[in-house]
């Protein structure tokens, strides 16, 4: 079944076209990827799904219901979590108070959402730093904070921009865990990633930009050998 | 890891720290027994304007502290519930008690017609707008004839002490019991409020509106309600005001000052913080009271001068306000490293 349609997404900020015409969809429980060099419309196609900006042109739907031109708020309130490439941690709080809140969408007690947003953090493997304030919390785990909060709301569509972006080589792979780990649960996720080998790693689908617009759309390996793909973005890389 | 989770699940939601709970309940105590040793009536009026002015401030901590929106017209709400009462009981009859929440009433409505086209203005757009309307609201009352414009409204005075009409002449006590009750019920309805899923909710808005958007929560709504709530606990203190000094005119009770400050006492007890109103409105009255002693006219705005010093050393040192003097583990939980 379809979860996400996406049928000739456009926006443009004054001049700049930020994404073109952008059409695909997405299978439910599956990973697409979302590649393409900076400036491609990656984030811009992300805050358009999720309503942050509104698109000019296009049309979105969940499962089978229009969500084009909704607010943000209606938008996760259906089922569509998603993280920042900016991070936006609740800085001031502590890590329990920030999953407490997104949690709070699906339990209106106090307790029960505190232990629900217990188990989501145990997920993500931070249950001992569960009352650092968030600005304590090293960039990797901000990022699975970011990841948790997002959980917290029940989404069956999640949008993560960037995971393994920012952080050191050393953390990475922990977090290439818990997004497959994330998969496992039946979650459908969207992730848009600059390191190629942890997309053709974890993804079913892969979608590239370049310039706003859809350059390709398919399996890993078919993007990996697609010439449009490698001149705007892989570049010499060398699949080897 | 199951058990931590497990030994994290069967910790208590709040901490309750015993040492703290029979403090405040002492102190409480120690209020409600104070006029019984024979306050003078110069006590009685510091510690009356002490609640009065905590509950003021704790007011616009639930719009600035917990929502995160700056409001430099708070006065307004004031001056609202100081006119309900007046008005309501010369013109009508109607007891105090009952037009207070009239003038609750009033300010929530104009908090919903003020704070729906305002509040999707951020940051210092919100601040400027409502300065304007806290000023605005003075200019209408100076020249609005059915409320006495300029020269206000001088509520009749019963003969005799009256609770029905909220008035006492031979004593400041009764005045203080109301005011210290209402003070009590606020402080403990906002210490409520921030610990419910709203509270959550509110600091998820101000801390950053866009990831509240992410996670379902109508950021405008949100921002209204505080606004709201803000303008209902307001309102009641202009309406006990005006039953204390019986005479009110729009320079007294629609003053700019009175705006900010609510502002002051917040930000130097700690703004956001359940306790930082009470802490600013004990340090800052008596400094405003005892000044105007001292100095007299003469020296009215030494006060002034005093709350610029104080402001400023609060910002650089302890931009939390006082409140961060309060030993850490009593704010927070202990942190496992």
């Amino acid at each position: 079944m379809k979860i996400l349609t996406v049928e000739n997404l456009s926006k443009s900020f004054g001049g700049i076209q930020a994404n073109r015409d952008i059409s695909f969809d997405v299978e439910e429980g599956s990973i697409l990827g979302v590649i393409g060099p900076n400036g491609a419309g990656k984030s811009t196609l992300f805050d358009l799904i999720t309503g942050f900006t509104k698109a000019d042109t296009g049309k979105v739907k969940f499962f089978d219901k229009d969500i084009f031109g909704m607010s943000p708020d209606k938008i996760s309130n259906l089922g569509v979590g998603r993280t920042f490439q900016k991070l936006k941690p609740f800085a001031d709080q502590t890590l329990l108070e920030n999953v407490m809140i997104g949690a709070f969408v699906k339990e209106k007690d106090i307790k029960r959402a505190r232990d629900r947003a217990l188990e989501i953090i145990d997920f993500v493997d931070l249950i001992e730093k569960r009352h650092h304030f968030a600005k304590e919390l090293s960039t990797g785990q901000r990022k699975r904070l970011e990841m948790a909060r997002a959980m917290a709301i029940d989404p069956k569509l999640l949008l993560m921009d960037e995971v393994t972006g920012g952080v050191d080589q050393k953390t990475i792979p922990g977090l290439v865990e818990l997004v497959k780990k994330l998969k496992k649960t039946g979650v459908t996720i969207i992730t848009i990633e600059h390191n190629i080998n942890i997309i053709m790693e974890i993804s079913d689908n892969v979608l590239a930009l370049d310039q706003g617009k859809r350059i390709a759309l398919g399996e890993p390996k078919e993007i990996q050998n697609n010439k449009q793909v490698i001149d705007a973005y892989l570049g010499t890389f060398d699949a080897a | 890891m199951d058990s931590k989770l497990a030994i994290a699940k069967s910790e208590p939601i709040w901490n309750t720290n015993v040492r703290v709970i029979s403090i405040i309940a002492g102190l409480i105590i120690l209020l409600f027994a104070l006029p019984l040793f024979g306050m003078n009536s110069f006590y009685l009026h510091l510690f009356i304007m002490i609640f009065m002015h905590a509950v003021m401030a704790q007011s616009w901590n639930v719009i600035a502290g917990f929502s995160g929106q700056i409001s430099l017209g708070h006065g307004a709400f004031f001056g609202i519930g100081a006119y309900a009462t007046s008005f309501f009981y010369m013109e009508y009859g109607v007891t105090p008690w009952i037009s207070i929440f009239f003038g609750m009433l009033v300010s929530a409505i104009f908090a919903v017609l003020i704070g729906i086209p305002m509040l999707r203005l951020s940051g210092h757009y919100f601040a400027i707008a409502t300065l304007l309307i806290g000023i605005s609201f003075q200019v209408v009352f100076q020249r609005w004839d059915l409320v006495g414009a300029a020269s206000g409204l001088w509520v009749t005075m019963t003969p005799e002490d009256s609770w029905s009409a909220l008035q006492f002449h031979s004593s400041k006590a009764p005045y203080y019991y109301v005011f210290l009750i209402f003070f009590l019920i606020t402080f403990f309805l906002v210490w409520l409020l921030s610990r419910s899923k709203l509270g959550y909710r509110l600091r998820a808005v101000r801390d950053d509106p866009q990831a509240a958007l992410s996670l379902c929560i109508n950021v405008s709504n949100y921002k209204i309600i505080a606004y709201v709530i803000s303008a209902i606990i307001m309102a009641p203190m202009g309406s006990l005001f005006a039953q204390y000094i019986l005479i009110i005119d729009p320079d007294r009770v629609f003053n700019i000052e009175i705006s900010i400050i609510v502002l002051l006492i917040t930000v130097l007890g700690g703004i956001g913080n359940v306790w930082g109103p009470i802490i600013g409105a004990a340090i800052l009255v008596p400094i405003s009271e005892y000044s105007r002693i001292y100095l007299g006219g003469t020296g009215g705005a030494v006060d002034l001068i005093f709350y610029g010093l104080i402001l400023m050393i609060i910002c650089i040192f302890k931009p939390n306000g006082l409140i961060s003097f309060v030993p850490k583990d009593i704010l927070e939980r202990k942190k496992q490293r």
